[in-house]
């Protein structure tokens, strides 16, 4: 294991998020901040709890995963696209590092930053809302978990991307709104029959759910198919990445 | 001298359908200096690329002082620097950062101390703490040699170091390149500047069309294939070479004050006794004479036409 250059890779990329502070934790801050003002002012004064949570509270665990989403994806796109755009992949290919370790490297250091991000978010979300956390252990298990599950779907975004474009099209045009979707600021249950059926496609639901669960304690959907989602989309995603290593896709010629 | 990088059959198809090596057979002494010369497109940059890992081959194996590229990558990697031919930095890490993060990437453990010798070495120690997108092209080019020599490699790629450089600066490097191999690494660079190599390269190959079609000791190259020139200003123009003269395959000068005799260092008789002996006898006086040497670049030439 060459922990020296897992150690170079991670510590660049945490590097990268210090540089860019205003951008990787300012921005997303902010933009939940406002989440609170409007969706807390302008629908928590109609809805005022659902499943007995008032609605300030119950909207925490779904604006903390859409930033964990949204950042994991983009953290860990960003940090592979660039050396390829730039031309220093060079470096990483002749250097004598397994696949094993880049994705390691990279993948750890977007989902740190992620998770630092949420955990941020968290805090304030504390300053508007009485927050409570019945299950820390498996909140945490969540976090992690989602994560490194969605920061691996962003490194192989990045290694797919040719372009900043498509580097930005899978979080805006597809993350976002399956997390809005997703019960991110209603319970499913909400839903009229067919709407909840439908809603039950988007994997979102399942992720939301169970981290809404180790804070309150009630889900839409069982906290174990919750966690076994989220365990497939990481074996997915393991899988692809596992892929393009193994044919050099979009890295070697 | 013992071999370092030995490579076996080598070929690289491209899915574009490019054969960009072919059957590709060359050792690499340790110690030397290997110049790989080669018009554009020949293949320069996929062998080097290859042999470092970042282009897979098609066919055949290479390996680094008995590690294969492939089977055995780690050890055949953390020997190799690279020194890539295009400006790639990341423009917005200091110089320290981006070397020393070099060196982490490769396996070592940090040696501020090494990196420090590394840029002075370079006269890249006083921009240590800049951006890499406030340094000028020539410093880039410095600060990628620092990068491939971060984790003391013990054989160098450059792959045309000089490109885009100033004759000062190019001269600079030639002379870091020696000390590097005073020092005992390998060096295999490729240029397109045919005074690079004739100036430091022990051997050189010549590839063309994804083939070696040439490899050689530099002054045996220049020796074997090397014509040298007799000039000859002469007292008078002449407005057309004597035919007593034809024997000799002269080239006069276009106003006519110049003969001009080309031979082989090679042979056994040069012919300038006896052309001087027949000049005299045609009447034809000169009042002074030069000879000069083929280039490495008019070898080059030569036989890459030759080639096609």
């Amino acid at each position: 294991m060459n922990l020296h250059a897992i150690l170079a890779i991670y510590r660049f990329e945490m590097a990268r998020t210090w540089r860019t502070v205003v951008q990787s934790i300012v921005s997303p801050v902010i933009s939940t901040s406002l989440y609170f003002v409007v969706f807390g002012s302008a629908i928590g004064s109609r809805i005022s709890e659902i499943d007995g949570i008032s609605y300030g509270a119950f909207i925490v665990p779904g604006l903390v995963m859409l930033s964990l989403l949204t950042q994991s994806i983009s953290n860990a796109s960003f940090g592979i696209y660039f050396p390829k755009f730039t031309g220093t992949i060079y470096e990483l290919l002749s250097a004598p590092v397994s696949y094993v370790e880049i994705v390691v490297s990279y993948v750890g250091a977007a989902a740190s930053k992620s998770i630092i991000l949420g955990l941020i978010i968290l805090l304030t979300s504390s300053l508007f809302v009485p927050l409570r956390i019945e299950h820390p252990l498996w909140m945490i298990l969540f976090l992690i978990l989602t994560a490194v599950t969605f920061s691996l779907f962003g490194f192989i975004i990045g290694i797919w991307a040719d372009n900043f474009e498509k580097l930005q099209v899978v979080p805006m045009l597809i993350i976002t709104p399956l997390t809005f979707l997703g019960g991110s600021f209603y319970s499913v249950n909400m839903l009229p029959p067919f709407w909840r059926t439908v809603t039950l496609f988007n994997p979102v639901v399942y992720l939301i759910s169970g981290f809404r669960w180790s804070f309150y304690g009630k889900a839409d959907v069982a906290i174990g198919i919750s966690l076994a989602v989220t365990a497939l989309f990481l074996a997915i995603f393991l899988a692809i990445v596992a892929w393009m290593f193994k044919t050099g896709y979009r890295l070697k010629n | 001298m013992p071999t370092i990088i030995s490579i076996k059959k080598l070929s690289k198809t491209y899915a574009s359908g490019l054969h960009a090596l072919r059957n590709i057979d060359l050792d690499i002494r340790r110690g030397e200096i290997f110049a790989l010369l080669g018009p554009n497109g020949a293949g320069k940059t996929t062998l080097i690329s290859t042999i470092c890992g970042i282009v897979r081959p098609s066919a055949g194996s290479v390996s680094v002082d008995g590690h294969d590229i492939v089977a055995d990558y780690r050890a055949a990697r953390s020997m190799i620097g690279l020194v890539p031919q295009e400006l790639t930095t990341d423009a917005f890490e200091s110089v320290w950062a981006t070397v020393s993060f070099s060196r982490g990437l490769f396996g070592k453990s940090p040696n501020p101390a090494h990196i420090e010798k590394v840029l002075r070495d370079l006269s890249l120690w006083d921009k240590k703490d800049q951006r890499i997108r406030t340094l000028s092209g020539g410093m880039k080019r410095r600060l990628l040699i620092a990068k491939a020599l971060s984790h003391e490699p013990r054989v160098l790629f450059l792959d045309e170091p000089t490109a885009g450089v100033d004759v000062n600066l190019r001269r600079d490097m030639w002379q870091l390149v020696r000390v590097l191999r005073d020092s005992g690494v390998t060096i295999i660079l490729t240029t397109h500047y045919i005074e690079e190599a004739e100036e430091m390269a022990d051997r050189v190959g010549v590839i063309s069309n994804g083939e070696i079609i040439l490899v050689e000791n530099k002054a045996e190259l220049m020796h074997k294939l090397g014509k040298k020139k007799l000039s000859l200003l002469l007292k008078q123009p002449l407005h057309h070479v004597p035919p007593a003269l034809a024997g000799y395959q002269l080239k006069l000068s276009d106003d006519g004050n110049e003969l001009i005799y080309t031979y082989d260092t090679q042979g056994e008789r040069t012919g300038i006794v006896r052309l001087l002996d027949d000049l005299n006898q045609a009447g034809i006086r000169f009042k002074d004479l030069r000879t000069s040497e083929s280039s490495l670049e008019d070898i080059f030439v030569n036989l890459v036409r030759d080639r096609q």
